[in-house]
């Protein structure tokens, strides 16, 4: 990955406390895991960012490597990789994912 | 297109004492659901659990061989304790 790519990404994690790289937008999620993780933070009613990488080829294969992660969708929260479309299932079930939300858009 | 019984052998190759369950959700031999049991996963958050169950099947995952796998990891213990709960 180039120094710009990784500058990109490291900026789009930073800057916004909850990050989605996602295929399709909010509106229009274009892969059913994509889905999931839209519908949980909608229904968290938290603001949160969005990257549509169908649209963005760097980013699509960048974001692979940045956390060592084969998939999308991938949610940052604070920086942090939280996980994909399975562990944020499991994470809102067990009330974890609401609770690590809070804290972030607090601080 | 992969089959199952050649998904749960790549992920035993990774990691070897796991007991895994393949299922394959379209029947297309591309979309599977994996449990995968290993006390290789104890003291791991979930993240480092996946990503060694990624790391066994890495390269059918990057030539798309397998294009989506959900994934549900558990230690023993935590396997255990699940079942009790349903």
């Amino acid at each position: 990955m180039t120094p710009e790519l990784q500058e990109r990404i490291d900026n789009l994690v930073n800057q916004n406390k909850i990050m989605v790289f996602m295929k399709g937008s909010k509106l229009m999620p274009q892969c059913g895991f994509s889905n999931n993780v839209v519908q949980i933070l909608n229904m968290l009613a938290v603001p949160y960012e969005t990257v549509d990488v169908l649209a963005d080829h760097d980013i699509r294969n960048g974001i692979k490597e940045y956390s060592s992660w084969p998939t999308i969708p991938q949610v940052y929260v604070n920086g942090q990789f939280v996980g994909g479309s399975d562990i944020l299932i499991e994470l809102y079930q067990k009330g974890e994912l609401q609770q690590m939300v809070e804290v972030a858009l607090a601080s | 297109m992969i089959s199952p019984s050649q998904v749960e052998a790549m992920i035993k190759a990774g990691l070897p004492d796991a007991q895994v369950q393949v299922q394959d959700l379209t029947g297309g031999g591309d979309h599977y659901q994996v449990t995968v049991i290993s006390s290789q996963f104890e003291g791991k958050g979930l993240v480092q659990q996946h990503q060694l169950v990624y790391g066994a099947v890495r390269q059918a995952m990057s030539s798309e061989a397998i294009h989506a796998l959900s994934l549900k990891t558990y230690t023993p213990q935590t396997w255990e304790s699940s079942r009790q709960a349903v």
